[in-house]
């Protein structure tokens, strides 16, 4: 029964697939914290992800399929296996690591210049803003290289997953985007 | 292990119906459905994987027939395989439960085979919270535990403590059985899970309490009534403690039974003594209670009564376990055994096939022990040989002729032959065999046994089975008198038709042995000579050599010489180069002077076949060899044909045993083990000589003393009583200028490494004789496993001295983990040492225990090289103690009926011998015995060198 309301509905919107995303960035950063956060809307206790996590989050009556893939540097390498058919990659960085700011920056141009990952929207979380002597967003945009992106859909939000702020404002801009391809 | 069995075939077998539903409408059966699986096919369709959205109907269709290709066999590149993998992660964003189930399986599967598997381990360890549905949890669990390796244990240490104690047997079930396979790569963690197991195992009843949850969940679980988790639990359990016996003990006494717990059901977690509800766990028990009883023989009495209990236990399972158990004890008294084959008895009239397997094997493998304990179910047993299930009737056929008495013989082969048409050639050969140990056993009865065999050698069969029956029927020959003549007829019989060269072979062979001594040796040669006119070139010449047997026979009269020389002469135009040579040597021989007749045709020596072959070996292998001299045979050692013959009679009975024991069906573990230990330890004197010469070459520091040991003891000497710390055994090895102690040292406790052991000898010898020169440490000596330590001396004078030796065994002591073996990190250990018997050394050990043929010749010839001396030996209080010791010191080979006296009152003996190797020597005793004054010996040695005589005589001293 559920399943013909579903099609019905998405005769309005999506056509009758869920919109797929990627939670992105190194160890640490909150990528886990954040699915949760957007899922059951509260936080959990995580411990290092070791391969992903994969949800359904519903959100504004859009279905979205995000996949939280580890961020240690044994597992990044297997991202690209997931890149394939993603509408929207959902970049995390931890705003108060400055040391692995570059690191971050030089994983995000490699996995921008795959060749699967084209058409994707790019969302930024400068996350962990709760935490004292955090980088603006400003900051992790130029540290991130963001303004010289060609031909790329992108946004940066200031987001604490703890307290739950900037997620649904990157939500409404990822919606919005996606809508408009 | 059974759990994941099962969810494997139920989810295929689901799978397989799914198959089914779906294509109805096609004339297809679920079977011919995967049959007809293509490997690649299969990997293209994966792409259905990467579909979103996912399509779980047939995605769990196409793991179906992957999971069913690993089954069957099929091998997966590492590529195809990781590829594959990462498809299948893709199926975690699908919440279809059955989908789920068959991702956990297949990733279980290519564990093994894919790279990278473990990508999965956040998505398994979110599975398997208690969050999560129980079929999620138990499976996840599962197969995760495939995929973490040790390193990452301790992350989830914590989720599988807390599922082994969970209420629902399927999740307490798959982290049991996970953590037993993981406790082979992480024993440390998985022991800390002890608590936590032993409170699995002493759970109450689950399915009691599932019955709660039961209607709460909305999966309908089955709920279980088998209680494997105690099972699994206490397999765990026991891999856990194995090495601590008083907690093993502890663990079975728990479980004793004595039913003082049984209101605890009411009074929650009470401590008295706990039910095994699972009979699987109850025999697992009962397995382990016998370890301990090994380990431990004070213990036995005390587990015997629980396991007597046992017996009576109201699962067919447990008690026939039990009484197996019982069965198998060692030195188990008749007394114990009677309930355990009463309990046996009863099995054998079950109406489940497996049953009676389980029951009479046990029988049998009991009967090889104490054939007398089983006799009381012979009627049983008759009533299995028509059983319809051959391993059966098999059994019951071998018991019952290990058990039988002469009377009850007569009646099994009158049942045999009723139903030797009806049989496989494989069970037909095990009855021949079984026959011919009845021979042995009973040869009043020869006349049975030869109508029986001769009439089964008429029916048709496969060369495996009438070579079977044809060596019963010589063993009948050779070893019973009587029935000889009838025997061989017999065989003349059936060498007219037969169609196996090899058996045509062997029969001519044996009748050219036997039949010359005959009364009537005419009757034979016509037979033979029939075959060399009628059969191929191979028959032809066996045929003639066998001719030549009865022309140089001692009692061939001259007629019947002058016979077998004639047709002899018509053999030499043979087409064939083998038969004309052999029937002009066979010419040469009849014709010839007696002396060369009994060399050549009836040689009563042969070669020491393994020391034979070994010289050849290093001939071949040695290139300057050749030019520098011939092969010497003189230097491998003779043995006579009688020992030769009672060589291959005891490999003959060992395989005997096994037969016996069924081992052609599934022999039984121990018996496994216990063959080729036994025929390791009573492999005869060259064979022995052989071995010690290949370990003593591959010590450097010893091969300066020679290329191989002159002389070897014949039986290596205990320094140690039995059942103590440390095992040494002592055997010398005399070369030209030197003799080597060899001591092999078994380390006996799990707890200890031993390392830099060593073997200190002081000896008496004042004369100063022996200079110790070389001593080789055993570098590292674990438990267990034997290691051999040697201490060399040189010979500074010809003399051959006499002396003891204090032995101490010296050595550094580690403790180690008995799991592993491995000294514990920064153990430096400390010195021990540790008092050993003392090692002699004599005359004898001088002496190598050589059979020489024709010995009254070189008695005859030796006259000069005489020694001789009367004892008077009041000690003893029998000829054979005597000889028996004599023999001991003398260390001589013993001639025909040395060893076994006729008569109490006189005996006469001769042995031979090598001196060193070289000098033949021959040693003749008599002796008397008279109650109160013991025995008179007069022991006369004669040698080639006549110094040796003196020598050998003072070794009775």
């Amino acid at each position: 029964m559920g399943h013909y309301v579903s099609k019905f509905t998405s005769l309005f919107s999506w056509g009758d697939r869920e919109v797929r995303i990627l939670i992105l960035g190194l160890d640490g950063a909150g990528k886990t914290t954040i699915l949760y956060r957007l899922q059951i809307g509260d936080v959990v206790s995580t411990i290092p992800t070791i391969g992903f996590n994969v949800e359904t989050v519903v959100y504004k009556n859009i279905k979205f399929q995000v996949w939280d893939l580890g961020g240690q540097t044994s597992i990044r390498p297997y991202w690209r296996c997931y890149y394939a058919n993603t509408d929207a990659v959902i970049y995390v960085v931890d705003s108060c690591d400055r040391d692995r700011i570059g690191t971050s920056r030089d994983e995000l141009a490699s996995m921008l210049g795959e060749e699967e990952l084209q058409e994707a929207a790019l969302l930024v979380f400068a996350n962990k803003q709760d935490m004292k002597g955090a980088m603006s967003s400003a900051e992790v945009s130029e540290a991130l290289g963001l303004p010289r992106l060609k031909s790329r859909q992108w946004a940066i939000y200031k987001t604490s997953a703890l307290k739950g702020e900037g997620l649904d404002e990157g939500l409404d801009w990822l919606v919005n985007a996606i809508n408009a391809k | 292990m059974t759990g994941t069995y099962v969810i494997k075939e139920s989810s295929v077998y689901h799978m397989l119906q799914d198959a089914y539903r779906e294509r109805m409408h096609f004339e297809w059966d679920d079977l011919g459905a995967l049959m007809n699986l293509d490997h690649s096919v299969v990997l293209q369709e994966a792409r259905v994987f990467n579909e979103t959205p996912i399509r779980p109907r047939q995605s769990r269709l196409l793991l179906a027939k992957i999971v069913f290709l690993l089954y069957r066999g099929d091998s997966m590149s590492t590529t195809e395989a990781t590829n594959l993998f990462f498809s299948i992660t893709k199926l975690f964003q699908c919440k279809d439960m059955s989908l789920r189930q068959m991702v956990y399986l297949t990733i279980k599967e290519l564990s093994t085979i894919s790279e990278d598997v473990i990508m999965v381990t956040s998505s398994l360890m979110k599975d398997m919270q208690p969050t999560s549905e129980i079929t999620y949890r138990a499976n996840a669990i599962r197969a995760l535990c495939k995929i973490v390796d040790p390193s990452m244990l301790p992350g989830i240490e914590r989720f599988l403590k807390g599922a082994i104690v969970e209420k629902s047997p399927l999740i307490a079930s798959a982290a049991l059985v996970s953590s037993l396979h993981l406790f082979n790569e992480a024993k440390d963690v998985v022991r800390r899970w002890g608590n936590e197991v032993s409170e699995a195992l002493n759970g109450k009843s689950l399915s009691q309490n599932s019955s709660f949850f039961g209607s709460s969940s909305s999966q309908g679980q089955v709920v279980s009534t088998s209680n494997i988790v105690q099972y699994h639990a206490i397999g765990l359990l026991y891999a856990i403690r194995q090495h601590d016996r008083m907690a093993v003990l502890k663990l079975v006494q728990s479980f004793s039974g004595q039913s003082k717990g049984s209101g605890g059901w009411l009074s929650g977690g009470s401590s008295s003594s706990s039910v095994l509800r699972s009979n699987a766990a109850h025999m697992m028990l009962i397995r382990y209670a016998v370890r301990v009883m090994e380990s431990d023989p004070s213990l036995v009495p005390l587990l015997h009564t629980l396991l007597e209990e046992w017996i009576r236990h109201r699962s067919d399972m447990v008690s026939l376990e039990a009484a197996r158990a019982v069965c198998q004890l060692k030195d188990v008294t008749d007394k114990q055994l009677t309930p355990a084959v009463n309990a046996l008895q009863l099995f054998l009239s079950s109406p489940k096939a497996v049953v009676r397997f389980a029951a009479i094997r046990t029988l049998n493998v009991l009967a090889r022990t104490h054939p007398e304990a089983v006799q009381p179910c012979n009627v049983d047993m008759e009533g299995l040989i028509t059983d319809s299930n051959r391993s059966v009737a098999t059994f019951a056929i071998t018991t019952l002729l290990k058990t039988g008495n002469e009377a009850s013989v007569e009646r099994l082969m009158k049942q045999m032959q009723g139903f030797m048409a009806e049989i496989s050639d494989e069970f037909k050969i095990i009855v021949a065999e079984a026959v011919r140990s009845l021979c042995s056993k009973f040869p009043g009865k020869h006349g049975l046994f030869l109508g029986f065999l001769s009439g089964v050698l008429r029916d048709e069969g496969g060369y495996e089975f009438k070579r079977a029956a044809i060596e019963a029927i010589v063993d009948l020959a050779k070893h019973v008198g009587e029935c000889r003549e009838v025997a061989l007829g017999h065989l003349c019989e059936f060498i007219e038709d037969c169609e196996f060269t090899k058996l045509s072979v062997r029969v001519l062979h044996f009748l050219g042995e036997e039949g010359p001594g005959t009364a009537r040796p005419t009757v034979y040669i016509r037979h033979i000579y029939n075959r060399v006119v009628l059969e191929n070139a191979v028959v032809r010449a066996a045929a003639v050599s066998a001719l030549a047997k009865f022309g140089a026979a001692p009692k061939a009269d001259a007629a019947l010489q002058r016979s077998v020389r004639v047709l002899l002469t018509r053999c030499l135009d043979d087409r064939d180069d083998e038969v004309r040579d052999r029937a002009a040597w066979g010419l040469r021989m009849t014709g010839g002077a007696e002396q060369t007749r009994s060399r050549y045709v009836r040689d009563d020596s042969t070669f020491s076949l393994a020391v034979l072959e070994r010289r050849l070996v290093e001939y071949c292998a040695d290139p300057q060899a050749a030019k520098k001299a011939r092969f010497d045979f003189a230097a491998v050692p003779r043995i006579s044909r009688a020992q030769e013959e009672e060589t291959r009679h005891r490999v003959r009975l060992d395989a005997m045993d096994q037969v016996l024991t069924g081992s052609a069906l599934s022999s039984s573990a121990a018996a496994k083990d216990d063959v080729p230990q036994s025929a390791d330890t009573r492999a005869d004197g060259a064979d022995r000589l052989v071995q010690y010469a290949k370990q003593l070459a591959a010590i450097p520091a010893l091969a300066a003393f020679g290329e191989q040991p002159l002389v070897s003891s014949q039986r290596a000497v205990e320094l140690t009583e039995s059942e103590t710390e440390y095992v040494v055994r002592c055997v010398k090895h005399v070369y030209e200028r030197h003799v080597v102690f060899q001591f092999d040292v078994t380390n006996t406790i799990a707890e200890q490494v031993l390392e830099q052991v060593e073997v200190a000898m002081e000896s008496d010898d004042i004369d100063g004789v022996l200079q110790p020169v070389v001593a080789v440490a055993i570098p590292v000596l674990r438990y267990d496993a034997p290691g051999t330590a040697y201490v060399g001396f040189e010979r500074l004078a010809e003399d051959v001295p006499a002396a003891s030796f204090a032995c101490t065994l010296k050595f550094i002591v580690k403790e180690c983990d008995p799991a592993t073996g491995e000294p514990e990190d920064g153990d430096d250990g400390f010195e021990d040492d540790y008092s050993l018997e003392t090692a002699e050394l004599g005359p004898g050990d001088f002496m190598q225990a050589t059979y020489i043929p024709d010995s009254e010749a070189l008695w005859e010839s030796l006259e000069d090289g005489e020694s001789i001396e009367t004892f008077a030996l009041s000690s003893f209080s029998s000829i054979e103690e005597c000889i028996t010791k004599v023999c001991d010191l003398l260390n001589m080979c013993p001639l025909d009926g040395a060893l076994t006296p006729r008569s109490k009152a006189a005996h006469k003996a001769a042995f031979t011998g090598k001196w060193m190797g070289r000098a033949k020597t021959v040693a003749r005793t008599r002796m008397t015995y008279q109650k109160g004054a013991g025995v008179t010996m007069e022991l006369a040695v004669r040698s080639e060198d006549p110094a040796v005589s003196e020598l050998v005589v003072s070794a009775i001293a």
